[in-house]
């Protein structure tokens, strides 16, 4: 049965709304049924463990319990990569010490066994049934898009909690994104970092970082680019036009969520998908890609 | 009563600047069985040892104990003296009052009490001495070369031209191993096949050499002297007592698979020699790839053509067994797999990332693209080239922490040579350091870097493509700044690692390899060649990354120790073994599973017991495998398995002359 506590994470209702959308929509046409946890808090994200460690590991870890407790069974799916990692992170933790797990339980006053697993929402689209249920939902194909899958750095990373074997050139995006009916180009930046936080406190730092994976994405034959992540997705799309601008490029590569070629694939309208709320513009790439296949108004 | 001597030594001030040796003495004249007790300035002198065989000749002493320096210094020098008297040479025991005692205590009072305890224990344990004597082994002159790269056959020519026979073992179906894969070697350049053709047909041509070419150790028995070796040798398919390798058959076979030898950048057939210039010069077929022998197909086209109708089918596995007085083992390197463990670095997927050894196959005159430097996606030239040092080597996280030693030299090889070959080439070299600590090596060094060679200080932490050009992302750690340097083709100069199946070898040789499968010498220092098993010895990158001169030159030393073996017709075997009370062992094989030298075995014997005779099991201990380790003494439940010279009885004595 498609049925996952979910943990949809800070971002969802703003610069993430477009993945949000994308999901809702595509869990509708799969029968992915996605149990919000209730009263769930901030993760930490990006910036928590720069902080202190019991703040960075706390944080998370009260999202596991509640779910624990209300929504028992389940394991959770996490669609946003920074918090994937964090809470990931807290479960490694409790599962590893006694110790660190009573520290934190005095710490959010709530008891936590950390026994679910946590999931992105790639590794719940590629187990068998979700895969499955995707493919049978599909109507139309983008046939004719060539796009580079980015995973970001955090879905990987580091090896040693996420236990991934190929860090530099995982494969799942593809296989998922695939049953679009785009095509998936090779190409050597998958989980570089996009600077995460950091475009914000320090853009020109950060700039040449995303211009980076532009870059490798164009000289790959890249059309558009596709994440997993609305901090890597908002990363990328707002940062365009500015690396544009200000290092002399000419990128004209939309940035798509992978949900939403898998919704516009299943159906979807443009606006079903939030395509009018990017930064650069995402409409004609799609829109030119679909008329064979139908139309996405 | 034992008629016991007591020696103390002054060692110059070592020992009777720390503690009272006349006190000693004194201490020691009184103690029970003590007829007599001196001191002496140096015992191991020539005026020492008189003063023992006068002592033995004037109070009839049967039994010497000498408190000096370690037995490690000088047992064996009072061992020689005893011959020629007549006290046994092992109705000795040594009293170490230097390096346990005057070296490590500064009080004097102390150690003098300390140094009477040592005495006291010594003279206890000599009390229960027995006269031991030495067996002698027939040492069987024949050796065994494992592995034809150039060490073993280095080693293998010394041996033979040295008047003994010599079997020269190699698995694959020619002898050169990786220096016959080289274009030119580091400082000289010379060419690597000119140099290591003629030795060898040398080899080969050799009256005391045979070949044994496709063949690998099967099983081992025996001991120094007389090692029983059976060989596995591979069926070949090819009749080489009637094959002329004219060749035919090569160029007729339609089953095409990629050389090893030229390490993947072109293919050869089913029946094939690896290289023109192999040694022997006659094909084998590999069933793996074969068309018949894989059963894929009928085929047969070889035997149709052959002219000498050499090819048979129905070749199997021969089993050859044979006695050796000594074993070199010579089983060279492999270089490590380096895709899986460097997917930042595509992990294979480019064809242009290609290792150092690939690229010795790429400039060599008689490799798949005759010498040109031609990368291997579309055949062109490449202008950018950069070459990445250390890879798989001095990193823990690659799971070597080692550095492979001749990398630093042929990476300036390499940089030298494509500098040389295409003129207006742009070479790269990303280095953590630069090693060149051998002759006329840091001036080859300095000369790549005249050629023109860019060296930045740094690891290379991904390549990626862009645009048809690799570029390798690295850190400028002199600048302290990130680098992006573009390639047309990138030289990874790999990790050498142990040869396959290595630690089955040295399983079936009794011998030991360390944490990575190097094979272990006996002492890093003092004994380079030798094993811990008598009788076996080291040659070559087994023993730990080279290049080829400290190759050639430990071959040589290898080879050296087996003629020294063989100068004697028989060696004499310490009586220092265990040996088993037939009449206490209750056959339960403790003492054969703790053996490390497999030198125990059971054996069944007919034992009169009071009801009649009943078979029973007993443990018997083989006097040529038996090192003297007495782990199965102490591993014996009964104590039926006694130590000769370090018997339970002996260590009792001693244990109760410091503590009751
Ligand atoms: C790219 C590259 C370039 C180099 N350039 C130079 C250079 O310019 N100058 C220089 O001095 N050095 C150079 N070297 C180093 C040189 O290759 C070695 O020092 C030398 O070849 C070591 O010889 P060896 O006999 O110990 O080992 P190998 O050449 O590996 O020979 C071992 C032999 O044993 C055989 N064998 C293995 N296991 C068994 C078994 N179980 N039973 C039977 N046979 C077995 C193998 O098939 C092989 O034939 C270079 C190395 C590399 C990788
Ligand atoms: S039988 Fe055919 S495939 Fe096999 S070695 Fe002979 S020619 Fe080649
Ligand atoms: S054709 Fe016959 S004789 Fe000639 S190389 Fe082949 S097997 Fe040998
Ligand atoms: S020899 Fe040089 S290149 Fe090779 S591992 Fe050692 S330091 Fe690195
Ligand atoms: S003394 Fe050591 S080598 Fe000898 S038989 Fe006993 S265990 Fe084996």
């Amino acid at each position: 049965m498609l049925r996952y506590a979910y943990y949809p994470g800070c971002s969802m209702d703003t610069t993430g709304v477009t993945y949000r959308m994308s999901i809702e929509y595509l869990a509708r046409k799969i029968g992915l049924e996605l149990m919000e946890i209730p009263d769930w808090n901030c993760c930490g994200a990006s910036s928590a463990h720069a902080k202190g460690k019991w703040q960075a590991l706390a944080l998370p870890a009260r999202n596991l319990a509640i779910a624990e407790k209300r929504l028992p069974g389940l394991d959770i799916c996490v669609p946003c990569a920074a918090c994937y990692a964090r809470l990931l992170a807290a479960t490694a933790a409790i599962r590893e010490s006694d110790e660190t797990r009573a520290r934190i339980e005095e710490i959010t006053g709530v008891t936590v066994k950390a026994g679910a697993e946590i999931l992105t929402l790639m590794d719940v689209l590629g187990t068998d049934e979700g895969f499955a249920a995707c493919a049978a939902a599909v109507e139309r194909k983008l046939t004719g898009l060539k796009v580079a899958c980015y995973y970001g750095c955090l879905t990987s990373r580091p090896r040693a909690i996420t236990g991934v074997q190929n860090i530099e050139s995982p494969e799942l995006m593809e296989k998922i994104v695939s049953l679009s009916g785009v095509e998936c180009v090779d190409w050597d930046f998958k989980t570089e970092c996009c600077g995460g936080s950091h475009q914000v406190d320090a853009p020109a730092a950060a700039r040449p970082l995303v211009e980076r994976i532009f870059r490798n994405a164009k000289a790959n034959g890249a059309q558009a680019i596709v994440t997993a992540c609305p901090m890597c997705h908002l990363n990328l799309d707002m940062r365009e036009e500015e690396i544009n601008r200000k290092m002399g490029t000419a990128y004209d590569i939309p940035v798509y969520q992978f949900t939403q070629l898998l919704a516009v694939a299943m159906g979807a309208s443009a606006k079903e998908v939030g395509l009018q709320k990017h930064f650069y513009p995402a409409f004609k790439r799609l829109d030119r890609t679909l008329r064979k296949a139908g139309t996405l108004q | 009563m034992s008629r016991t001597g007591v020696f103390v030594c002054h060692c110059g001030s070592n020992i009777a600047g720390a503690l009272d040796v006349e006190r000693v003495a004194e201490a020691a004249g009184k103690l029970p069985g003590v007829r007599y007790a001196a001191t002496y300035k140096y015992m191991c002198s020539e005026q020492g040892q008189q003063l023992v065989r006068d002592a033995i000749a004037e109070h009839g002493l049967d039994r010497i104990v000498i408190a000096s320096c370690s037995p490690r210094m000088h047992e064996n020098t009072f061992r020689k003296l005893l011959k020629d008297t007549p006290v046994n040479p092992y109705m000795l025991e040594i009293a170490n009052i230097r390096e346990q005692c005057a070296w490590v205590h500064t009080d004097r009072e102390q150690a003098t009490e300390k140094a009477i305890d040592l005495v006291r224990m010594a003279v206890a344990k000599v009390s229960k001495n027995k006269p031991l004597h030495s067996s002698f082994i027939p040492v069987h002159k024949k050796a065994l070369v494992i592995g034809a790269g150039i060490a073993g056959i280095q080693a293998a020519l010394d041996i033979a031209d040295a008047g003994y026979e010599v079997t020269l073992l190699e698995k694959e179906s020619s002898i050169g191993g990786h220096m016959v894969m080289l274009d030119k070697t580091f400082p000289t350049l010379d060419c690597s096949a000119c140099i290591s053709t003629p030795k060898m047909s040398e080899v080969a041509a050799h009256p005391n050499v045979t070949l044994m070419t496709g063949s690998t150790v099967e099983s081992v028995g025996g001991y120094v002297g007389n090692f029983d070796v059976t060989i596995r040798q591979k069926a070949k398919y090819v009749n080489h007592d009637l094959c002329t390798g004219c060749g035919l058959c090569e160029t007729k076979c339609p089953a095409k698979v990629t050389s090893e030898f030229n390490q993947q950048l072109c293919t050869r057939t089913a029946i094939f020699r690896p290289f023109p210039q192999a040694v022997p010069a006659k094909p084998v077929i590999d069933p793996d790839s074969c068309r018949k022998l894989s059963g894929k197909a009928r085929c047969g086209v070889c035997q149709a053509v052959c002219p000498l109708g050499a090819i048979d089918f129905e070749d199997k596995d021969k089993l050859i067994t044979d006695t050796y007085g000594a074993i070199v083992v010579a089983t060279g390197y492999e270089l490590v797999d380096w895709a899986p463990l460097y997917p930042e670095y595509g992990g294979g997927k480019y064809p242009d990332v290609i290792t150092g050894l690939q690229y010795e196959r790429l400039v060599n005159a008689s490799g798949p693209t005759e010498g040109k430097i031609l990368r291997p996606s579309d055949k062109s030239v490449p202008k950018e080239i950069v070459i990445v040092k250390c890879v798989g080597s001095r990193d823990k996280k690659k799971g070597r922490a080692y550095c492979s030693r001749a990398c630093c030299m042929y990476s300036a090889k390499h940089a030298h040579q494509i500098l040389d070959k295409i003129p207006d080439a742009c070479v790269t070299v990303f280095y953590m350091d630069v090693r060149t600590p051998g002759k006329n090596y840091e001036e080859f060094y300095d000369r790549a870097r005249e050629d023109g060679a860019r060296y930045v200080r740094g690891r290379v932490a991904k390549i990626f493509r862009e645009n048809g050009k690799l570029i390798c992302r690295g850190e400028d750690t002199l600048l302290g700044r990130s680098v992006e340097v573009p390639a047309d083709m990138v030289i990874l100069e790999t990790a050498m690692t142990p040869a396959p199946e290595i630690r089955e070898l040295c399983a079936r040789l009794s011998i030991s390899t360390d944490e990575y499968g190097w094979v272990q010498e006996a002492h890093p220092k003092l004994r380079p060649v030798e094993t811990q098993t008598a009788g076996v010895y080291l040659a070559g990158t087994c023993q730990g990354p080279k290049d080829i001169p400290d190759t050639v030159a430990q071959a040589g030393a290898a080879a050296a120790k087996v003629c020294i073996l063989f100068s004697k017709n028989e060696i004499e075997g310490s009586p220092m073994i265990s040996a088993v009370d037939e009449n206490k062992c209750c056959g339960c094989s403790a003492c054969v599973r703790v053996c490390p030298y497999r030198a125990v075995t059971l054996e069944e014997i007919d034992s009169r017991e009071i009801n009649g005779t009943v078979k029973r099991h007993v443990a018997r201990v083989n006097a040529g495998l038996c090192q003297g380790c007495g782990a199965c003494a102490a591993a014996c439940r009964t104590g039926a398995i006694d130590l000769l010279g370090f018997t339970n009885a002996q260590i009792l004595k001693e244990v109760d002359a410091l503590c009751l």
